[in-house]
């Protein structure tokens, strides 16, 4: 990708191959010698951890897909059938379920890492839209995938989230419609749901691989945010960097096991294995955990089109990060105030999750307006004015110099 | 690699973890609460990582839930043939077929173009007491007895909650009016539930002698039911332990390498 070629074929057959289709050299310069800044932490393995949770849903999907029936009808049954009659049919789904909350805490972790560290910033606008819409799309995977069941939480989800298309004024009735097949949820929004299903992941994995083509492009971030100037900064990706995210997976995947052997339905909410019945509304309707704070930003509005806009506004706001933070400085590290009011919007997006578990009513809806509040302003007040008024610390001269200082004799 | 960096990394994933786990648990005994009585937490066999079924538990539980519960309540994603697979009450292939012959299902249609009754066999899922839901609603004063496969995962609190709920049977308070058709339970959302006691002392005589209290029945009921919600629990938490075993060796080894690999940048 960027940089000289280190690739030299190492028998006739592979030199015959690359003349015709590097594709060897494409990945030689991609995964094993390319040259990665030498002092990454392990808030840098998270990368690798997505995609191997992007391909361990992709192959649970298609295997889950072999034995599931999306059809009002049968949906509920089909997955009891796979949890019950199909060899191993309940590993798989509790992979397959388990592993969309494992991809999003990996992601949220991901994503800030990049804010902590300034990853957003020039040369990397690009990088970070295509990380949000990844994010985006995500989300949208998450959410039908939640429907497939066909359990009580699934039909009453949908209904919520579906409903927010009708707050579009004039056309909002016609695009519900439209989304449902039908005057409200129903078996054609049931199928069409596994359709989209199915085939946003495989989107997700070509913008992943734009995803990886921008990161390689101007190269990692790193931890103290300075560019790579010398070949004294970096190292090949193999084996230091193979090894060290190889070590980190290992250890998340020990916490997805606990999830997926001891506590498979911890993340869930029980009224789904009540199969959808449209005539009983649960009591509560709350979405995953993982979307929790949006819900909580859309309730914390009287107004029904507010509460979506803002909802969504939540989220594109990210697309614009690049240019709000108006700091030259990447790292957090060298950023004192930042770094305060950085640790102050992680509460602040913890405490909205909180928030968006809990009945809106009372204090909840008082503590959801002040937390959405806070997250616009962090975005649009708190981060153009600290690049301003921010003096920074001492910024090292370069990523081996911090290096040298910083490590301690080991 | 700089050790303590490594652990403070992880130390706050632990802790982004930890706070996920607390919130979901907040999340639903909030959910729980509602206005109805908390639950006490029990003992079950099959709880925590090596956890498994008690045969004779199960046993005396699915004589509770056919002489008892299976008047009014399915247990329609079951199979009789499960009931001799591994990891549940493991009865022989022919007490199963005993079992399955005491029931009849309808078949067809056959060459005459007839439905017709016969015995059923173990291939056949539980047979449901009422042929559906406006017959059972009919039945039962308008109230729907809701199948019991999936009960202790489809109720928050599982296993505790539905042992509280058939043990916690009251005389309603002074000033609380009930209608007919509905019992106090303060355990039940809203302390008022549809279905009257289930469970009165020595309902059942247990084949293996144990005194039939409505503790005993109701936990071997739950323990049963448990099976029928999670028949996979066995299998689950010994591939479980299995795997964490592999996985923490895995992570060793992978560490001690990364170590080596590294050794020349320090």
């Amino acid at each position: 990708m960027s940089g000289e070629s280190t690739y030299t074929p190492g028998s006739g057959l592979t030199k015959w191959l690359d003349e015709r289709l590097p594709i060897l050299r494409l990945a030689n310069d991609s995964f094993v010698d390319y040259p990665t800044p030498k002092n990454l932490n392990y808030w840098w393995t998270f990368g690798g951890i997505l995609t191997f949770c992007l391909v361990t849903q992709i192959i649970t999907g298609i295997i889950l897909a072999m034995h599931y029936t999306p059809h009002v009808d049968f949906a509920f049954n089909s997955v009891e059938h796979i949890m019950r009659d199909v060899n191993y049919g309940w590993l798989i789904r509790y992979i397959h379920a388990n592993g969309a909350s494992m991809f999003f805490l990996a992601v949220y972790i991901h994503i800030f890492r990049g804010l902590y560290y300034g990853s957003y910033k020039a040369p990397r606008e690009v990088l970070w839209i295509l990380g949000v819409l990844i994010y985006i799309l995500m989300m949208a995977a998450a959410f039908m995938g939640y429907v497939l069941p066909w359990g009580q939480m699934s039909l009453w989800g949908a209904t919520v989230i579906t409903n927010l298309f009708g707050a579009i004024p004039v056309v909002g009735e016609s695009v519900a419609t439209w989304l449902w097949g039908g005057y409200s949820v129903a078996n054609p929004t049931l199928n069409r749901f596994f359709s989209l299903h199915y085939l946003i992941p495989f989107i997700i994995f070509g913008v992943v691989i734009l995803h990886i083509w921008a990161l390689h492009v101007p190269g990692n971030n790193n931890p103290v945010g300075i560019s790579v100037q010398s070949k004294k900064d970096t190292l090949p990706f193999h084996p230091y960097y193979t090894v060290k995210d190889g070590f980190a997976l290992c250890l998340f995947m020990i916490l997805f096991a606990y999830f997926i052997f001891f506590a498979p339905n911890v993340l869930g909410h029980a009224d789904n294995y009540i199969p959808a019945n449209p005539l009983v509304t649960p009591a509560h309707i709350v979405p995953e955990w993982y979307l929790l704070p949006f819900y909580a930003i859309l309730r914390a509005v009287p107004d029904k089109l507010g509460g979506v806009l803002l909802m969504f506004g939540a989220i594109f706001v990210m697309f614009l990060l690049p240019w709000l933070d108006t700091s030259k400085i990447r790292s957090g590290r060298y950023r004192p105030l930042f770094r305060q009011f950085f640790i102050l919007f992680v509460i602040d997006c913890l405490v909205l999750g909180y928030l968006g578990a809990q009945p809106a009513e009372g204090v909840y809806i008082v503590l959801a307006r002040i937390g959405t509040v806070y997250y616009f302003a962090h975005f649009l007040i708190i981060l153009p004015v600290l690049g301003i008024v921010e003096k920074p610390s001492n910024v090292p001269e370069s990523i081996s110099s911090s290096v040298l200082s910083s490590a301690p004799a080991e | 690699m700089n050790i303590q960096k490594t652990f403070s990394t992880f130390s706050v994933v632990i802790s982004l973890v930890a706070s996920l786990f607390a919130s979901s648990f907040v999340a639903q005994t909030a959910m729980a609460a509602g206005d109805a009585k908390p639950y006490a937490a029990q003992e079950w066999s099959f709880s925590g990582p090596l956890g498994k079924y008690d045969r004779n538990v199960l046993r005396r539980g699915m004589q509770v839930y056919k002489e008892v519960c299976a008047s009014c309540h399915g247990l329609e994603q079951v199979s009789y043939r499960n009931l001799s697979q591994e990891g549940g009450p493991e009865f022989s292939e022919a007490e199963v077929a005993a079992i399955a012959r005491e029931y009849m299902v309808v078949d067809g249609p056959d060459d005459y173009g007839d439905m017709f009754d016969r015995e059923a066999l173990p291939k056949d899922r539980f047979v449901s007491p009422y042929p559906n839901e406006k017959a059972a609603r009919a039945a039962n004063g308008g109230a729907y007895p809701p199948d019991l496969s999936l009960i202790n995962k489809a109720r928050s609190g599982g296993p505790d909650y539905i042992y509280a709920l058939l043990t916690g049977y009251e005389d309603p308070p002074e000033g609380v009016e009930l209608r007919a058709g509905l019992y106090y339970n303060p355990y039940m959302a809203g302390s008022k539930i549809a279905m009257p006691q289930p469970i009165y002392e020595d309902q059942v005589e247990y084949m293996d002698g144990t005194p039939a209290s409505v503790e005993q029945m109701s936990a071997d009921v739950v323990h049963f039911l448990n099976w029928a919600a999670e028949p996979e629990l066995e299998a689950r938490k010994r591939s479980g332990v299995m795997v964490l075993v592999y996985l923490f060796i895995f992570a060793g080894l992978l560490y001690f390498s990364m170590r080596k690999v590294w050794a020349d940048q320090h």
